[in-house]
């Protein structure tokens, strides 16, 4: 975990966590259920390439509880676009996982140009009462780790807590404040309407799915392609549940670079950065 | 003191191995199961043995709203307080209570409690609850931590919409309403008596501290552990300057009354097992979704349990850690009041005037009792239990949050056709 820089930005009337390490074209990190609380080992894959960008929405890891204030799509959707402008990132490349991928993709619907690209990881925004997305705030604590990831192992590492018992009460407060931000983009099932204007979406899109993804079924991947407006690279990693970025960080990456290093579009050119 | 008979309208007849067959009798359940022939009559006779209650001196009758279940299946206690006003002539009717978060727009709160306002002769008492995981996020799809916004929002609708004789607009976080107009306003002014059903929320004294409202403790394991609840909220309402006035507190309380003590633990030994061990199964699952409770409530319960070496974060619910308790131990702990009437009297008055209550909502009829237990529940509370603690508080308090009815109200009239 070298060289992680860490600093948050004024987003929505408290303060959001902005993570930045590697050396190469910048790229935005905006993870879901959870966010994701440390440095991973996908991100330090992908900062041998490019420079990531890890941004915590309101509420996620390291950020405030601004999401109490969010009311309703609109609001997250500005928020996004707040805090993706705070980070210097408007213009880049992006990658969003889970609920926040539904928030990545709004961002390309509406704002074309504030994205270069778009990976979305088991992303939320279609609902099929046929082929239903699974609650997962329906389950009990215990349940969840299961739920997300085909390794479960590897999502307690992710989100391990830390020794120091006198810092457990804080952590797991803002463990359960990610959860209730992520509970409170999608409540009760994700569905925003975003089928309507998935057209919209115009820039090359990466849909990767883990084939044993138990929140989101993999067979939305082929609803999401066939309503997107542009270039679709639509992938299926195997031995990977929902989280894919924890399931198997060196693949995922490695897909990721690879649809990266295939887009053409000039990188845009951030502003210096400011405090 | 003021007392009252509360009613939940069970299904009553689940199996007995409902909780290791089934997951929960709420949210999901299989409805299929619930036999319209019995939800008739579960429904009818609840509604006759709070009637009897009018009779019987009650001072008032309340019911509650829950949705997707067997163990109350009652979703708009609205539509049967209108049943009852009809069929009653004395006693306050207590919608306890319309979860107003839920309802869209707000305004059809104002509409039907006054209402039933109109129809009663001004007999209302509005509950307005938060209300339960199980109904507000799972059932009706409530965002967890948007819930008790909305439920400001909606506060705040439904009494200007009392209050205010205009029709004005309204501009608020979650509604926004050009023309409110609420016809017909209650009869009661400024409007009915409001009491904030409730479990232990630091938040919930505190609302009820700055806006003098009652508060209604709605607990399933009664007075005898109800005691730090009531306590804080005493607290809260002293650091407010407000007077401790007992009437601004009411708690619920499980009661089963018999001539002998051995006939009551028979009586209700079912009815009361039932209850806890069959209506009360609720998958945890249900029962916190992330947001439902406050960063602060969190922090503080973190904290505590960690202090005490406790590593594990348990965050719940009373309905959870109800389940599978012997009769014998539900007595033993106070969850449901077993006995004659002189020795419920004696506990109740014990309890009331330590913790300084009241009023208290008694439920009479719970679990899988029958209607001829229930209406005997009610008839000895009536003959022997009331009378002794009606007096209670009386002659030093004033009930500020009690309806004012009409003096000469109309009355359904007997209609002959010529």
């Amino acid at each position: 975990m070298s060289g992680v820089s860490e600093r948050t930005v004024a987003v929505w009337g408290g303060r959001c966590r902005v993570m930045e390490a590697g050396t190469g074209p910048r790229l935005g990190v905006m993870a879901g259920h959870g966010g994701l609380p440390r440095w991973t080992p996908f991100l330090e894959r992908l900062a041998e390439r490019r420079r990531v960008v890890l941004v915590s929405l309101p509420g996620f890891p390291g950020s405030d509880s601004q999401h109490e204030r969010l009311d309703g799509h609109l609001d997250w959707l500005a928020a996004t676009l707040d805090l993706l402008e705070a980070a210097d990132l408007a213009g880049c490349d992006l990658a969003a996982s889970s609920t926040a991928a539904m928030l990545g993709a709004d961002v390309a619907a509406y704002a074309p140009g504030f994205v270069r690209s778009l990976s979305l990881a088991g992303p939320y925004g279609l609902f099929d009462v046929a082929a239903p997305v699974t609650d997962v705030f329906a389950h009990t604590p215990g349940e969840v780790p299961g739920l997300l990831c085909r390794h479960p192992e590897r999502y307690r590492e992710a989100f391990a807590e830390p020794a120091d018992v006198s810092a457990l009460a804080e952590w797991r407060l803002r463990g359960l404040r990610a959860q209730a931000a992520s509970a409170r983009i999608t409540w009760p099932m994700g569905e925003r309407g975003l089928a309507k204007r998935l057209h919209r979406i115009t820039v090359p899109v990466q849909l990767v799915w883990g084939r044993e993804d138990r929140i989101v079924p993999p067979s939305y991947a082929e609803v999401f392609a066939k309503g997107l407006g542009g270039d679709v690279d639509s992938i299926v990693l195997d031995d990977a549940g929902h989280l894919v970025w924890v399931d198997q960080p060196e693949l995922a990456a490695r897909e990721l670079l690879r649809f990266l290093d295939q887009q053409t579009t000039p990188h845009h050119q951030p502003a210096l950065a400011s405090a | 003191m003021k007392i009252g008979s509360f009613s939940g309208s069970s299904y009553r007849r689940l199996p007995w191995d409902y909780a290791d067959t089934h997951e929960s009798t709420w949210v999901d359940f299989d409805a299929g199961l619930l036999d319209p022939l019995q939800v008739n009559k579960d429904i009818n006779d609840s509604l006759d043995v709070l009637e009897a209650a009018d009779r019987a001196g009650f001072d008032l009758l309340g019911l509650n709203e829950h949705h997707s279940s067997a163990f109350t299946m009652n979703p708009s206690p609205n539509l049967l307080l209108a049943a009852l006003a009809r069929r009653t002539s004395k006693a306050a009717l207590l919608a306890l209570g319309n979860s107003i978060a839920l309802y869209n727009p707000p305004q059809r709160v104002a509409e039907e409690l006054g209402m039933v306002d109109v129809l009663s002769g001004g007999r209302v008492i509005a509950g307005f609850p938060v209300g339960t995981p199980m109904d507000t996020c799972f059932a009706y799809g409530t965002n967890p931590s948007e819930l008790r916004a909305r439920w400001l929002d909606a506060f705040e609708l439904i009494t200007q919409a009392w209050r205010r004789p205009e029709s004005f607009a309204f501009n608020g976080r979650f509604h926004q309403q050009r023309y409110v107009n609420v016809v017909p306003r209650p009869v009661q002014k400024p409007h009915p008596p409001i009491w904030i059903p409730a479990g232990g929320s630091v938040e919930t004294w505190r609302f009820c501290a700055e806006h003098d409202l009652f508060y209604s403790y709605l607990t399933h394991t009664g007075f005898q552990s109800g005691e730090k609840t009531v306590r804080g909220f005493w607290e809260e309402m002293k650091a407010h300057g407000r007077e401790p006035n007992p009437f601004q507190v009411g708690v619920t309380q499980f009661v089963g009354l018999a001539e002998t003590e051995e006939e009551a633990f028979k009586l209700y030994r079912e009815p009361g097992t039932y209850l806890f061990n069959v209506l009360q199964h609720v998958h945890p699952r249900w029962s916190n979704p992330p947001g439902y409770v406050t960063e602060n409530t969190i922090r503080t319960k973190l904290q505590a349990d960690l202090a005490q070496g406790d590593k594990s974060v348990q965050l719940k619910t009373e309905v959870n850690t109800m389940h599978r308790k012997d009769f014998d131990q539900m007595v033993e702990q106070g969850f449901i009041m077993i006995g004659t009437p002189d020795q419920v009297a004696e506990k109740i008055t014990r309890f009331a005037t330590s913790q300084g209550v009241g009023n208290v909502m008694f439920l009479m009829q719970y679990g899988n009792m029958s209607k001829d237990v229930a209406l005997y529940n009610t008839e000895l509370a009536g003959k022997y239990l009331l009378p002794q603690l009606k007096g209670l508080f009386e002659s030093e308090w004033e009930h500020k949050w009690w309806p004012k009815p009409l003096s000469e109200p109309a009355r359904p009239a007997e209609v002959v056709l010529a």
